[in-house]
């Protein structure tokens, strides 16, 4: 593919590239920097649960409204400034190549989508806002300080139009730009996955936009959309947000399962067990993706028939999803597997992926919603698919693509010990929690009381953190070391598993 | 492609919709019948406010924080907010509902034993959520 660090240049001839790699491994360094520092604020809220406060005072954080910036800041980070990103850093290396083009579409647009996100990362940042990332109206109007929230909303703002606008790109670089001898049935499943999320993006994403625009004109006062005390609805936001973000959940898991796509029938030196099912389930997934948004409501005073619908269409998305595990174990079953490091996060991932769908059918059914709603079961369950699912094959293709961006192998027993680590912290973290939720824990609570139950289950949690961080700092460690230090990888098949098993990722489009 | 025969996968998808088909059914079946209000429950007006729970019975008295019930009666809590988005909860009898202002939403219970158990909010209203709590008293019939 390339090899930018194998061959130093200057740090501005990268910055102001538009060449697709360029514009990846900016993606890409700019990810893993906020996964670390998302990641960071997480184990502080860990550290500051692992007891219940003594005579007020926290463990680590001096007061609540800290714990709740923390924790806001800690969701918004890693969902709109690791996950989103990464999958751009793995679109913008792996499309273009894979559907035989020389850049994508339009190349200063792709530059553009970037460059949007360091000023709106830097408007979350510095201010710090405390209404969690889903800025629930009429606290997010009336209670929520300023300048915080305002900077949140334009920040958010900013990254919906980056993300609008690399969909985009996307999806004509993979409908119009691919080679003309190539089918969309022969495009593979990782370029599909971006093809289906992008188009997720571009209907659910301007709901959320104008949600944000109304929340503004609410907080200044000029209007009152879901301010009730001026007439307005907050459900209504809250329909005008899940619209966006339920969807948005199949944004983010997508292009992880087409990273999975990528990994195991590699690792397992097989071809895909069912590629028609794969593109199958992804179109699905996009399709149901809009049925399901009102089960994050189903406590909010809906009448049985809306609660009825939503749980159908939340169960929908059940086959789909399971089709995708089926076809990642049959690509698997009898294949020669290596279990190198790609591969293990892969498998890892597949792991949780599939608890975390079953966690997911006991929220949709509607009387045992009521149990887990709210509650610190529902952290684990969208955790595990976050990290347990996405960040894996996430952290997986990291692993995948080092070779190919640096020239250089990784350190495989440390990338090893980072996957066990991660996994059984995973583990302890998410499964605990989910525990935890069914015995009334209720999510963002800066201090609990001191309920036996609750304080042994709480550092269980911690502890799994803890070892998450440290797996994490083996991680850092690895990348950077290796990425100067490390030896130099077989360009042609860097995971010795015989080259027919890969494209032709040494395959270099010019600099322009 | 794969030009293979893909039977398998069909039948494993046809016992995943099946299964998913039994669970949506169950949970309709098993909501419908909760969500019905017994004829004659008391009446009792919860409000959420920042950051506290206002209990008003029937016959006019008000407590703040504490609920008092009795075994063997019927309740239906009419919650409203006066300013954030709140959500009650008494996880013990699994009564979790939304205080949202402008609105009213109700939800039942009938406490089936002598106890005391936790009210708390389980919706994020800002800088002291983490302690909005009560408790709720179910004590013995007075007659």
């Amino acid at each position: 593919m390339v090899l930018e660090l194998a061959k130093p240049r200057p740090i501005w001839q990268i910055m102001f590239s538009t060449h697709h790699t360029d514009i990846g491994l900016l993606y890409l360094i700019t990810s893993l920097a906020f996964l670390f520092l998302g990641g960071s604020l997480a184990l502080a809220i860990r550290i500051e649960l692992f007891l219940p406060n003594v005579e007020g005072a926290g463990q680590l954080i001096a007061d609540s409204m800290t714990f709740n910036r923390i924790f806001t800041v800690h969701g918004t980070t890693l969902i709109f400034l690791f996950i989103i990103p990464f999958a751009s850093a793995v679109g913008n290396y792996f499309v273009p190549i894979m559907v035989r083009y020389k850049d994508m579409a339009y190349p200063k647009l792709n530059a553009i989508a970037f460059w949007m996100i360091p000023p709106a990362a830097a408007l979350v940042w510095l201010g710090f806002a405390d209404f969690t990332w889903y800025a629930q109206p009429p606290y997010s109007i009336i209670s929520a300080p300023g300048p915080a929230a305002d900077m949140w909303i334009f920040g958010l703002k900013i990254l919906g139009v980056s993300s609008v606008l690399g969909a985009i790109n996307f999806v004509i670089t993979i409908l119009k730009c691919k080679h003309p001898d190539m089918s969309i049935g022969q495009v593979p499943l990782l370029a599909w996955s971006f093809l289906v999320t992008s188009v997720i993006i571009i209907v659910a994403i301007p709901t959320f936009a104008a949600a944000l625009l109304m929340l503004l004109t609410d907080r200044l006062g000029v209007s009152g959309f879901f301010n009730p005390a001026m007439g307005g609805d907050p459900i209504a936001y809250s329909h005008l947000f899940w619209f966006t973000f339920h969807p948005e959940v199949y944004v983010l898991v997508l292009p992880a399962i087409g990273m999975m796509y990528e990994i195991i029938p590699r690792f397992s030196r097989k071809p895909i067990y069912s590629y028609n099912s794969g593109v199958f389930a992804f179109v699905m997934l996009a399709l149901v993706a809009f049925s399901s948004w009102g089960h994050h409501m189903f406590a909010t005073g809906m009448s049985f028939t809306e609660k009825t619908v939503f749980m159908v269409g939340t169960l929908a998305a059940v086959p789909a999803s399971a089709m995708h595990v089926f076809n990642f174990i049959a690509t698997m079953w009898n294949g020669r597997i290596k279990f190198a490091t790609p591969m293990m996060w892969a498998v890892g991932g597949i792991a949780l992926f599939f608890a975390a769908g079953a966690g997911g059918v006991v929220n949709s059914a509607m009387p045992l919603d009521f149990s887990t709603h709210d509650s610190y079961w529902v952290v684990g369950h969208f955790h595990l698919f976050v990290m347990g699912t996405i960040a894996f094959a996430s952290i997986g293709f990291v692993y995948y693509m080092f070779p190919y961006v640096t020239g250089r192998m990784y350190n495989e027993t440390a990338g090893k010990i980072h996957f066990f680590l991660s996994f059984v912290g995973t583990i302890l973290v998410f499964f605990t929690q989910h525990v935890l939720g069914l015995y009334g824990m209720p999510r963002r609570i800066y201090d609990y009381p001191p309920i036996p139950e609750w304080i042994a289950m709480n550092q269980i949690a911690s502890v799994g953190a803890m070892i998450i961080g440290v797996s994490m700092a083996i991680f850092l460690v690895n990348i950077i070391y290796s990425s100067s230090k490390g030896k130099l990888a077989d360009i042609h098949d860097p995971f010795g598993l015989g080259g027919k098993y890969y494209y032709p990722f040494e395959a270099k489009n010019p600099h322009h | 492609m794969s030009g293979h025969s893909n039977w398998p996968e069909w039948i494993y998808v046809a016992v995943v919709i099946a299964l998913m088909a039994w669970v949506g059914a169950e949970a309709w079946n098993a909501e419908r019948i909760i969500e019905h209000i017994p004829e004659g429950a008391e009446v009792i007006k919860v409000t959420g406010q920042q950051w506290f729970w206002t209990f008003e019975y029937e016959d006019g008295t008000k407590t703040i924080g504490d609920l008092y019930v009795e075994v063997g009666k019927a309740y239906k809590f009419e919650i409203r907010s006066k300013d954030v988005i709140h959500s009650f909860n008494i996880h013990d009898y699994v009564v979790l509902m939304d205080a949202v202002p402008g609105r009213v939403n109700t939800v039942w219970f009938a406490p089936d034993a002598v106890g005391e158990h936790d009210i708390q909010c389980r919706e994020y209203c800002g800088l002291i959520h983490y302690n909005m709590r009560g408790t709720l008293h179910v004590e013995e019939p007075s007659t």
